[in-house]
């Protein structure tokens, strides 16, 4: 017998590259499938949401401006750290769902692959949805996708680490920068991914991860004027209504996804169509 | 002039009345420039201080890179900081650098903005660093071109060495250009005076000469505006009030930056020289940002959700 005491870790937010408690105050209580005590992770408040979306807004241009490969790289930076913390999200995935080590194993790996998987579209996106569009006079005329902005996103219950992945990584990496609220019954995956995060290069403010009640932060998250786009995936199917309501006071592009697929990356990208004069 | 009787114009005389001036207490001004920073201003109150904020900004633009154009639009946004809002009250004054007072005040004029002030950066602004005719023509120029406020820079190299009767003589022969024509701002570049001691001697020397305002910083050095520097130099107008029956303006200019910080500073103003100062014509916070996050904020009060930087001018 050990006497020595646990060292406990303290969920805390993730803006703007640090790891700051939730301004409010506010926690609440996790427990696992039997009902014991997991931890108290942080009750996110409309001005977390605030500063969060703040500190995106700064980071979009610098994270726009990125290269496609450059961005494609530090994803795949993301991947390598996730690899190599294997053991601890495992554990952590078991404690607070129960499930299999088997399955809780199949999740990490999936997690790791979908974001390759997203890190290799980075530099192909402009040659998936870009064009060089026929018009009938001495112009080019090309049509390349941009990013939209700022996105906020809702990451489904479970699984709570890959379904974390697929509401960022899609995201990202056609340059946007996104605030994600967590899986609110199982948060503590996306609390130690804001720390692989936080050691892969991405720049501060281009993820920023809340932990809180997703029909209180999503209505504040639909009406804010400086998000441009919404994935409500992972919000209740009842919630959606209320929501695109209020989203679309502000023109807000809200969308909600099945799967992962391309067509998850290119939904908050938009199109720039560009005249240029045909040389002699 | 009489400088309130406090002093007589000569050096011994100066030196004297700044001798005789108590210190700070660092650890106490920090202390309670973090304590009163700590206040929480909501609802109504913070609608008040939001509008009176409002009305007290200097909008700034003093870069290298300024066109006629970009001081135009500066003007227009003075007078009418929200196109689509007309009970946003206008600024308390555009701060201009010299060459562009003349284009400020024939656009102020157009748009109906005789009642924003109109400030010019002089004195060989930001460092301060020319031969006293030049910072006298500086002045000239602008007063000339119709500013009717002047902002000089002191002389920090004189301060910083014990030379306060130049830093006085020529504050008062600016203040004697300025005569009636213009407010006198004197700029201290407390990012460059190092103590608090030196601040609250700096205020007493520019009130004693003349001063209408006095003012932190250029903007071009940080620190700048810090809310214990602010304070120091409130406790000093506050003092001086009770010396002679005048009140002396306050400018906090650079690194106030958003709605929160300017609250701050109206909170550090109504607890240590008190209510009187809360008008645009005895307090103005020299900004530029400032003014689109005030608007935002402004914005949120009204339709209940947070604002977006798209709704407001890029300056």
């Amino acid at each position: 017998m050990s006497n020595r005491i646990d060292v406990k870790k303290t969920y805390k937010l993730f803006i703007n590259g640090a790891f700051p408690r939730t301004e409010s105050g506010r926690t609440y209580e996790i427990k696992n499938a039997k009902g014991t005590f997991i931890a108290n992770p942080c009750l996110a408040s409309r001005k977390d949401l605030k500063d969060a979306v703040v500190a995106a807004r700064a980071a979009q241009s610098g994270w726009n401006k990125a290269s496609a490969y450059n961005k494609g790289q530090i994803l795949y930076r993301i991947a390598e750290m996730l690899e190599g913390r294997r053991a601890q999200f495992v554990d952590e995935i078991i404690t607070v769902t129960g499930v299999t080590k088997v399955k809780a194993e199949k999740e990490v790996t999936d997690s790791v692959d979908r974001l390759v998987w997203y890190a290799g579209w980075s530099d192909k996106l402009s040659s998936l949805s870009g064009a060089l569009n026929p018009v009938a006079g001495p112009y080019y005329n090309f049509t390349v996708p941009e990013s939209m902005g700022v996105i906020a996103a809702i990451a489904p219950e479970s699984p709570s680490l890959l379904g974390l992945i697929d509401a960022i990584a899609p995201i990202i990496v056609g340059g946007n920068t996104v605030i994600v609220l967590a899986s609110t019954k199982a948060p503590l995956s996306a609390m130690s991914f804001a720390e692989v995060i936080a050691t892969s290069d991405v720049p501060a403010g281009v993820i920023n991860i809340l932990t809180g009640k997703k029909d209180e932060i999503a209505p504040w998250m639909a009406s804010h004027m400086d998000i441009d786009g919404f994935d409500i995936s992972g919000l209740a199917a009842k919630s959606h209504g209320a929501v695109r309501i209020a989203g679309a006071e502000n023109l807000k592009r809200i969308y909600s996804f099945k799967s992962a697929d391309p067509g998850r990356i290119l939904a908050f990208l938009e199109n720039k169509t560009v005249w240029h004069p045909i040389g002699l | 002039m009489s400088f309130y009787g406090l002093v007589d114009g000569s050096d011994s005389s100066l030196r004297k009345y700044l001798g005789a001036l108590s210190g700070v207490d660092q650890v106490g001004a920090d202390a309670r420039a973090a304590m009163l920073a700590t206040r929480s201003i909501k609802t109504s109150s913070k609608r008040w201080a939001i509008d009176t904020a409002i009305s007290m900004v200097d909008l700034t633009t003093l870069e290298g890179a300024d066109t006629p154009g970009k001081v135009q639009a500066l003007c227009t946004k003075a007078v009418r900081p929200d196109p689509t809002n007309s009970s946003v009250p206008s600024v308390g004054a555009v701060c201009v650098y010299n060459d562009m007072v003349a284009v400020a005040r024939k656009h102020l004029d157009l748009v109906g903005g005789a009642h924003v002030g109109l400030a010019a950066v002089s004195t060989a602004f930001p460092s301060g660093r020319a031969s006293m005719p030049v910072k006298i023509q500086d002045t000239q120029d602008a007063l000339d071109a119709g500013a009717s406020e002047i902002d000089m820079v002191i002389d920090r190299g004189a301060f910083l060495s014990g030379n306060y009767i130049d830093v006085f003589n020529e504050i008062v022969q600016i203040r004697e250009l300025c005569g009636t024509k213009a407010h006198l701002k004197v700029i201290f570049e407390t990012g460059e005076l190092t103590t608090y001691d030196n601040v609250r001697k700096a205020s007493f020397l520019a009130m004693a000469a003349g001063a209408d305002f006095i003012k932190t910083s250029t903007g071009k050095i940080a620190p700048a505006a810090t809310p214990p520097v602010v304070l120091v130099m409130l406790e000093a107008v506050r003092d001086f009030y009770q010396m002679t029956q005048t009140r002396i303006g306050v400018k906090p200019a650079g690194g106030i930056r958003n709605t929160k910080d300017a609250i701050k500073q109206l909170v550090l103003v109504n607890e240590t020289a008190g209510p009187e100062w809360l008008t645009p014509s005895l307090f103005r916070i020299g900004a530029s940002a400032l003014l689109n996050d005030l608007l935002m904020q402004r914005m949120k009060m009204d339709d209940g959700y947070y604002a977006s930087p798209a709704y407001v001018t890029i300056d």
